[in-house]
């Protein structure tokens, strides 16, 4: 017992004898038992002390000092562990629960449930039930964790950058409101974005009702503005128009991104993807876009035409007229198109669809509606409801008439809920200056953005996922949204608690609020559980408006507009960006890191131009320029852009925020800044300047060629019809012995991936699911540019035939895990090794960071942390993380795992349950994000899996399959359905 | 020690006849003089003033060496312009091009004594010396690239907690094998053939800390015939071990590349183009070594025309041994019909890194043709000119090597051009001045020449010697 230890090592004997307490409860607490004593180890000694002499009672003396000292070196910092006296019911570390909730995208809800581990939401899945998304998910759902976790979250009331408390902002609301009281609330104004969700519009009317003179301002930059005045003019009021894709086999788009943005383009794409494979792909849907810029939709469609934005209108007046619609123009400019597409369509009455975009003019939108109710679509592949917004208005007026008041002096309380005017608004109506004419500006977000710099108070606002609420989807369905965390910052409030505040103080909580109304409004007989099931569900039932048959009013078509404007200066489109919608997600560090579907471009957006204009303007790409705009100037960098119009440019919306945080300002330039109120989405008369200091971009993909390489294996499907087994396979192929090494022998499992190329529409959530799921860094602009971007998964997008007009291609590319791994064999610690059901596997821990693996890989699909890329500092970051994945250091390699936790713990619950893993039950994130289903992971093992099927079909291949390296992911070949009229020579 | 102005003269005009057999060492020297010339060096002369500056510059990239290295072990490799696809840049082609410098010092020191070319006898020295500092800066590298430098030990097998061995299938634990082992055996070379000269150097100190320092060095060394018997015995042997090595090192070095499967890499010529390409700048080194030398120190009678001569000759020919496979690599990638490999080529040649590749034409073809010129192999100037352009050329070659066949691989849509930064240039140039300084501290304390084994060429060791020719 005497014997001596060095310090800081406590004998076993020390830990379980009976000398000090036998228990503790950290290290703490058991070196507390030992610090004063430290030299009892050395009692042996100490007792010599007496007898020796002077000079080794101080050398002892000296020693037991020092190991005093050195004890306290080893102190663990003080921590409290608190066991729970009553654990929770059903909470078991490491086993996450989840809940269904809805997600805001593109100003209407997706059905969501959310993954929670211990109270933190760390990964967002599609709600399998709702129609929104079918469990897919959009790359706005994906990646919502970041916004919520965001650390620039306005965090504190705040009244003219001073923290308040609620209190006090309550003395202020009634001192500010009181005098406008007795006159009805007159001079007290509300400004909205477009409200879809029925309490908080059952809240503002309650708050309009106690200040009857105050009025209600909306406006959404992104918002259906033509959709909304194209449907007062066919139908005399706003309908909601949605789509049915699974049943349409002949589909129009007139300038909708509907299969990679947009509302429901989820479910969009889904319904697409899935006629797309119908009967085997030998009866596959046709899709014409007609499209001012190339968009994911466009690179997916069998025949594509770039139209400059103006001249979409008289496409539409002349495909009108092919179809015989009074009011067409007759027209022929694009009578070879037009004629074949009308016959076409015609073909397939009742089975089309013909959609135009948001931002496309109204005209255009009555043109389709007119189109649509011609091939007799109305009721069957469209569908027209009741709107979604709780009040539609026309957004540009009723923000017209509230700048108009301001600057009148008529607006004394001006409560801003949500949006961002300062940035958003057209630039010509000087939303900034109107603000300092209004006394009391009160602006609610959960960023301190640019107009909370401007407004006098700032009320930060809850995430959705840190609140209840509800909202309505694409087709209406409500979803009843639940929190998964108590809000993070204290300060914060939803919206309809501040209302409900501000109509009675204090105000209820927001579940009650929710809760209340819908207590008077589900119509119930049992409430309770009907609430509890519409909780639960993450919607309420049958709650999708009903469809309405209308009529297209006559004439509603105007004739004039076919003439195509003649004016010989440059165009220039407006779209919201796919990632920043109208610049809300500009702080979300995922989005920006995103790949943009086309250009692949992360961190900015661009001025597209097409390759002919460019070369006429003498730019190259990425040339920095200033582009002006009837005497407004932004300065942006070029991307030359295959499949743009000529002499047209596109500016995306939503970037160059100066006011957003860390990861969204001064990233791109923002558009808004030429946009004016007149010409919302278009404009003429555009000019380009040279500037002479470089911005470059950061693009993850800088060929976008394929070489005449066989990367993408595509074909049409008459081709296919004729040719079965056209995609190559046994002379490409060597044999399987045709290596030095041993076989792997898959006894169990045997994972495997399939993606179906025809159903890839490059919407990239994917990428941001994987990211999600496995703790992938973010790198930032410089890295990218360095070409570090860490996503273990990218879509490859290339284009192929003349660069004025291209078709566009997709690839996914994860780990292709195989058999005959090139990164195994050159790896020099045994890093990265196979596992037995045929991953594989990266040892993080072992690995020393060589890189020989990547540079052996033919895909490129490994990535190397050059630098330190994870945050380890930033707190609320930490949150998100999924505890089941490993967090990267700096200076290893990391890669697609096929989503390894899943696979273990599906393994496990299997094992507990003594079977084998079914098919279907472990989904690799990516298959699970995928909206078109063209994921498929299962166990090849098994020959009635459905990725099996897949790999036995004629499309099946391997990328790069004569290297011999036997990869686990295959492809379908990518089928198009281009019509044969189309070809020259073909009968017109 | 400088030879009457006269004599030099007389000296140059014979060297300069190419019908004229080159002496191995100049007639002037004796057994006397020889040691006299080699020890004063370290011991009685002043250092001058060239030392000086040497050093000084040496020290100076030096600390850029040691202030990169420290940055780079503090931020990470991400400081170097590597990405993805070009996980290898700068240091392996640094590692690859010092490795192959060191490979001429081990020509010299065993094949060229298993020859019985008794001309490298004043060379090897140096040679060695060169062989053993580039071998240091080489071994640094990969050290250096890792992610984690810090344990870089786990490419060794040694027995471990963890019971994890490395993977002996990849060509990385190869070098590793083949890199200890090469410089093991030429440290030891090296050390042995220096010790009876260390022992002359302990004789002819004066002072008496140096005597015994360099008595230590060199283990009581006392010049017994049985000592001598026992050395040339021991060198006769390293020599045999190091002579396979001379082959093998570069040729596993190769491996790194020809085991990958990247087009451009994967080629079963690169073992002989590597080992070529190595006694390539190993003698360019030398030649870029021994010419200052030879002056500062004047050694014009150690190391004559003859060697220079003969430098120039070897460079020639495996000059030409490289330029036969730049010509043969097009030729298989046509060959093979492999469409990835011919647009390697085609990549090389007009790709966007263009400039490496028409500059290694340039630098290790057509300007080493002026070798073919006896007035350019003998005369120092022209000489050095061309040893500084094979160097340049043979790390340029490397680099082409390298990131050409990384950046365009088989996926167009990870393809990406190298970009160098600037710690890329601070570590390369900072191992040059590992290199300076060390090889400086070489000639300022060391027998830069083989005093023992010079005396061997004189006459005067000949049975009947003392007759001269």
């Amino acid at each position: 017992m005497n014997e001596t230890v060095q310090p800081g090592f406590v004998p076993i004997e020390a830990l379980t004898g009976p000398r000090g307490r036998e228990y503790w409860r950290s290290l703490d607490d058991r070196d507390a038992a030992y610090t004063p004593e430290e030299n009892e180890q050395f009692s042996e000694e100490g007792v010599a002390v007496s007898e020796a002499s002077r000079r080794r009672f101080l050398s002892l003396m000296a020693g037991s000092l020092a190991l005093a000292g050195v004890t306290g070196c080893t102190r663990q910092p003080t921590e409290t562990i608190l066991p729970y006296v009553d654990p929770p019911e059903n909470v078991i570390p490491g086993k996450p629960k989840y809940y269904a909730t809805a997600a805001p995208v593109n100003g209407v809800a997706e059905g969501v449930i959310v993954e929670s581990h211990l109270g933190r939401p760390t990964k967002v899945e599609g709600n399998p039930d709702h129609p929104a998304n079918l469990g897919a998910t959009s790359v706005h759902s994906q990646a919502c964790l970041m916004d919520l976790y965001d650390p620039d979250r306005s965090r504190e009331i705040l009244k003219l950058g001073v923290p308040q408390t609620w209190d006090a902002f309550q003395i202020a609301w009634e001192h500010a409101i009181g005098p406008l009281a007795a006159r009805n609330g007159a001079g007290f104004r509300i400004l909205t974005e477009t409200i879809v969700s029925p309490t908080l519009g059952a809240q503002i009317q309650a708050l309009l009702k106690k200040y009857p003179g105050a009025q209600w301002h909306q406006y959404d930059p992104a918002g259906s503005h033509s959709a909304r005045a194209a449907s007062m003019a066919a139908f005399g009021k706003s309908i909601n128009t949605y789509y049915n894709f699974a049943t349409a086999d002949i589909v129009l788009s007139l300038d909708a991104d509907f299969l990679a943005c947009g509302r429901a383009s989820t479910r969009y794409a889904h319904d697409f993807a899935a006629r797309r494979r119908q009967g085997d792909r030998l009866d596959m849907n046709r899709l014409y876009v007609v499209e001012s810029t190339m968009t994911a939709t466009g690179g997916k469609a069998d025949h594509r035409l770039g139209l400059p934005y103006s001249q979409i209108e008289a496409f539409a007046a002349e495909l009108a007229s092919q179809l015989s619609i009074p009011g067409g123009a007759s027209g022929s400019q694009y009578g070879f198109w037009t004629t074949r597409v009308a016959r076409d369509l015609q073909a397939h009455k009742g089975a089309s669809v013909v959609i135009t975009g948001e931002h496309q003019s109204p005209a255009v939108h009555a043109y389709v509606h007119a189109i649509n109710e011609t091939l007799g679509n109305v009721g069957k592949t469209v569908i027209y409801t009741a709107p979604l917004e709780e009040q539609p208005v026309d957004q540009i007026a009723s923000l017209r008439q509230l700048v108009d008041d301001m600057k009148a002096g008529r607006v004394e309380v001006l409560l801003i809920l949500g949006g961002n005017p300062v940035y958003n608004a057209p630039v010509d109506f000087q939303f900034a200056d109107a603000l300092n004419h209004v006394k009391t500006s009160i602006h609610t977000g959960l960023h301190f953005n640019e107009t909370a710099l401007k407004t006098t108070w700032h009320l930060p606002e809850t995430h959705f996922l840190e609140d209840w609420g509800d909202a309505r989807a694409f087709d209406g369905t409500v979803s009843i949204t639940q929190p998964l965390i108590a809000p993070l910052y204290d300060g914060s409030h939803s919206q309809l608690q501040l209302l409900d505040a501000l109509i009675a103080f204090p105000g209820r909580t927001p579940y009650e609020i929710v809760r209340s109304y819908w207590g008077a409004n589900s119509g119930a007989g049992n409430f309770e559980q009907w609430w509890r099931k519409s909780v639960h569900d993450g919607m309420i039932a049958n709650s999708a408006l009903p469809a309405i048959t209308l009529a297209v009013a006559k004439n509603v078509v105007r004739t004039a507009a076919a003439a195509a404007p003649n004016d010989s200066s440059m165009e220039i489109s407006f779209r919201p960006d796919v990632y920043m919608y109208d610049g809300r997600f500009a702080n979300n560090m995922w989005l920006q890191e995103l790949p943009h579907p086309m250009t692949k471009l992360t961190w900015d957006n661009a001025i597209y131009l097409s390759p002919n204009t460019a070369a006429h303007l003498g730019f190259e790409n990425q040339q920095h320029v200033e582009l002006q705009l009837h005497g407004r100037t932004v300065w942006g960098s070029v991307w030359i852009l295959p499949g743009q119009p000529d002499s047209t440019a596109t500016v995306e919306l939503g970037w160059g925020r100066w006011h957003s945080g860390r990861a969204g300002n001064g990233a791109g330039f923002n558009a808004y800044a030429v946009r004016t109120s007149d010409a919302l989405w278009s404009a003429n008369g555009v000019q380009f300047r040279k500037l002479a200091n470089p911005y470059p971009l950061a693009s993850t993909q800088m060929q976008q060629y394929m070489e005449g390489r066989q990367v993408i294996i595509e074909n049409t499907v008459d081709y296919y019809k004729r040719n079965p087994g056209f995609v190559p396979k046994a002379e490409h192929e060597p044999e399987e012995n045709l290596t030095l090494y041993p076989h792997w022998d898959y006894r169990g499992y045997a994972w495997s991936m399939n993606i179906d190329l025809t159903a890839c529409v490059n919407c990239q959530a994917c990428v941001v699911a994987c990211q999600a799921e496995n703790n992938i860094a973010v790198v930032g602009k410089e890295q990218v540019l360095a070409r570090r971007a860490m996503h273990w998964l990218r879509i490859d997008t290339y284009y192929k035939g003349v660069p004025g007009n291209p078709t566009a291609h997709y690839a996914p590319i994860p780990c292709m895990q195989c058999e005959n791994a090139p990164c195994e064999l050159v790896c020099p610690v045994q890093a990265t090794n196979h596992s037995k059901d045929g991953l594989n596997d990266m040892i993080y821990n072992r690995c020393v960071g060589t890189r020989y693996c990547s540079n052996n890989c033919p895909w490129k699909v490994r990535r190397f942390n050059f630098l330190l890329f994870q945050d380890w500092t930033t707190e609320t970051w930490k949150m998100q993380r999924n505890p089941d994945v490993s967090v990267r250091s700096r200076g290893v390699m990391e890669k697609c795992t096929y989503c390894v936790q899943r696979i273990r713990e599906a393994e496990i619950t299997s094992q507990d349950e003594n079977r084998f893993i079914r098919d279907g039950e472990v989904k690799t994130a990516c298959q699970q994000a995928c909206p078109t289903q063209a994921i498929v992971f299962g166990d090849k093992n098994n020959p009635n899996n459905r990725v099996s099927k897949l790999k036995a079909e004629k499309l099946n291949y391997h990328m790069f399959a004569e290297l011999n390296t036997r990869p686990r992911t295959s492809y379908l070949a990518e089928l198009r359905n281009p019509n044969p009229e189309f070809e020259p020579g073909a009968a017109s | 020690m400088m030879a009457p102005v006269e004599e030099r003269q007389r000296h140059a005009a014979r060297e300069l006849d190419p019908n004229n057999p080159l002496p191995v060492v100049a007639p002037s020297t004796t057994f006397e003089t020889v040691s006299e010339q080699i020890s004063s060096i370290v011991l009685t002369r002043k250092t001058p003033l060239f030392w000086w500056c040497c050093f000084g510059f040496g020290i100076f990239l030096l600390i850029w060496f040691a202030i990169a290295v420290t940055y780079l072990l503090g931020k990470g490799v991400g400081i170097w312009g590597i990405e993805i696809p070009n996980g290898w840049g700068f240091a392996i082609t640094n590692f690859v091009w010092w490795i192959g410098i060191g490979h001429a010092g081990t020509l010299i020191s065993a094949i060229l004594l298993l020859l019985n070319q008794s001309w490298r006898n004043s060379i090897n020295r140096f040679a060695e010396a060169m062989t053993i500092f580039a071998v240091m800066c080489a071994g640094l590298f990969p050290l250096l690239h890792l992610g984690r430098s810090w344990i870089f030990y786990w490419v060794f097998p040694y027995p471990n907690t963890m019971t994890v061995q490395p993977n002996f299938r990849s060509p990385l634990v190869w070098d590793v094998f083949a890199v200890s082992t090469y410089f093991t055996i030429s440290v030891l070379f090296w050390y042995l053939g220096m010790i009876p000269d260390l022992a002359m150097f302990r004789d002819r100190a004066v002072e008496r800390w140096k005597k015994a320092i360099y008595g230590i060095m060199c283990f009581g060394w006392r010049g017994a015939s049985h000592e001598w018997k026992w050395h040339q015995s021991a060198s006769l042997l390293l020599a045999g071990l190091a002579t396979p090595l001379v082959l093998s090192v570069h040729t596993v070095v190769s491996f790194d590349f020809t085991i990958a499967i990247l087009p451009g890499w994967h080629s079963t010529i690169f073992p002989p183009y590597f080992v070529a390409g190595a006694i390539y700048s190993g003698f360019a080194m030398v030649v870029v070594l021994a010419i200052p030398l030879r002056s500062v120190y004047g050694l014009h009678n150690l190391l004559t025309v003859r060697h220079l001569n003969n430098c120039g000759k070897l460079m020639l020919a495996t000059g030409l041994v490289l330029a036969y496979t730049y010509c043969i690599e097009p030729f298989t990638a046509w060959y093979s019909g492999n469409e990835f490999e011919m647009a390697v080529v085609r990549n090389r040649a007009f790709g966007p890194q263009a400039w490496s590749f028409w500059g290694v034409i340039l630098l290790n073809v057509i300007i080493p043709q002026g070798l073919w010129f006896y007035k350019v192999r003998v005369k120092p100037q022209p000489l050095f000119f061309m040893g500084c352009v094979v160097l340049v050329g043979m790390w340029l070659e490397r680099y082409m090597i390298i990131v050409t066949s990384l950046g365009r691989d088989f996926l167009p849509s990870s393809w990406a051009t190298f970009v160098a930064t600037f710690w890329d240039n601070a570590t390369l140039y900072g191992s040059v001045g590992l290199f300076i300084t060390l090889f400086m501290l070489f000639v300022r304390f060391l027998p830069m020449v083989p005093v023992a084994e010079v005396r061997e060429l004189l006459p005067f060791s000949k049975p009947g010697g003392g007759t001269e020719k």
